[in-house]
């Protein structure tokens, strides 16, 4: 089955497990709680992407608007978060997370 | 041929700028890498006919989420000079464990054979067609979004009052 000539789903599979694992990778490696925030996007759109891609394959609408709901929901969390992020900035001057282990057990 | 080149093409731009995004010092070098591969993805959604879904990534991904990360990073004034950076075995550990999830994904979904087909209409992703099932089937859902998009703007600005 191919959706576009000579691409098969699969290869939206393989896109979309690679760019998650990049964000997977960033949230591991970063310490900078902004650059981890948009990791967790890129991860977000990695899986938008593959709904595009099955929404495709069979035809069927109703995976495209989940995708836009995923967009609305991502932009509330973005706007909470940053305000959060600015938050903390104000009471610690950082965004360090290894600075921000307070609530770490 | 072109849309097989094309994708190949906007496939290497979004990962290999997602790849720049995680490793680049400066963060706003970040930011803008994450929007190189934000049209990227764009770029995909609209080689598989989701001209609305393509149109509306672009307008909020890189037209306000990503704004607002650069307002952000802007008014807390982060550079290279301030930015934390974790320790070369962290790091190598990171990247071995990211590596070893996908190996184990892209492993685990290789003989995965997808049997079942349904010939399907080419333009679900077209404003109008999309339209009709958001408005038909999904009203109440897209209401509530409004109702999580007020509150999330209540919230923010509750938030950051002193």
């Amino acid at each position: 089955m191919e959706l576009l000539p000579n691409i098969t789903i699969y290869h939206y599979v393989i896109l979309s497990i690679v760019l998650f694992c990049i964000g997977a990778i960033g949230v591991m490696v970063r310490r900078n709680a902004l650059i981890i925030f948009m990791c967790i996007e890129l991860m977000l759109n990695a899986v938008n992407l593959l709904m595009v891609g099955f929404s495709r394959m069979w035809g069927d609408g109703k995976a495209q608007v989940f995708v836009f709901f995923i967009m609305a929901v991502a932009a509330a969390e973005v706007v909470i978060g940053l305000a959060i992020l600015m938050m903390v900035y104000r009471n610690q001057e950082t965004t360090d997370i290894d600075v921000l282990n307070k609530m770490k057990w | 041929m072109v849309t097989e080149l094309l994708f190949y093409f906007l496939s290497f731009v979004a990962v290999l700028c997602a790849i720049m995004m995680v490793f680049a010092k400066n963060p706003v070098h970040s930011i803008l890498y994450l929007i190189a591969t934000f049209f990227a993805i764009a770029g995909h959604y609209f080689l598989l006919n989701a001209q609305f879904l393509g149109m509306v990534h672009i307008i909020v991904y890189a037209g306000a989420i990503m704004v607002l990360f650069l307002y952000v990073i802007m008014m807390l004034n982060l550079n290279e000079e301030v930015e934390p950076i974790k320790s070369k075995y962290q790091k190598i550990a990171a990247t071995v464990a990211g590596g070893l999830l996908m190996l184990v994904m892209v492993a685990s979904l290789r003989d995965a054979e997808i049997k079942t087909h349904l010939p399907g209409n080419e333009d679900i992703g077209l404003v109008s067609a999309l339209g009709n099932t958001l408005f038909n089937d999904y009203l109440l859902p897209f209401e509530l979004s409004s109702i999580l998009l007020l509150s999330a703007m209540i919230g923010a600005v509750f938030l950051s009052k002193k």
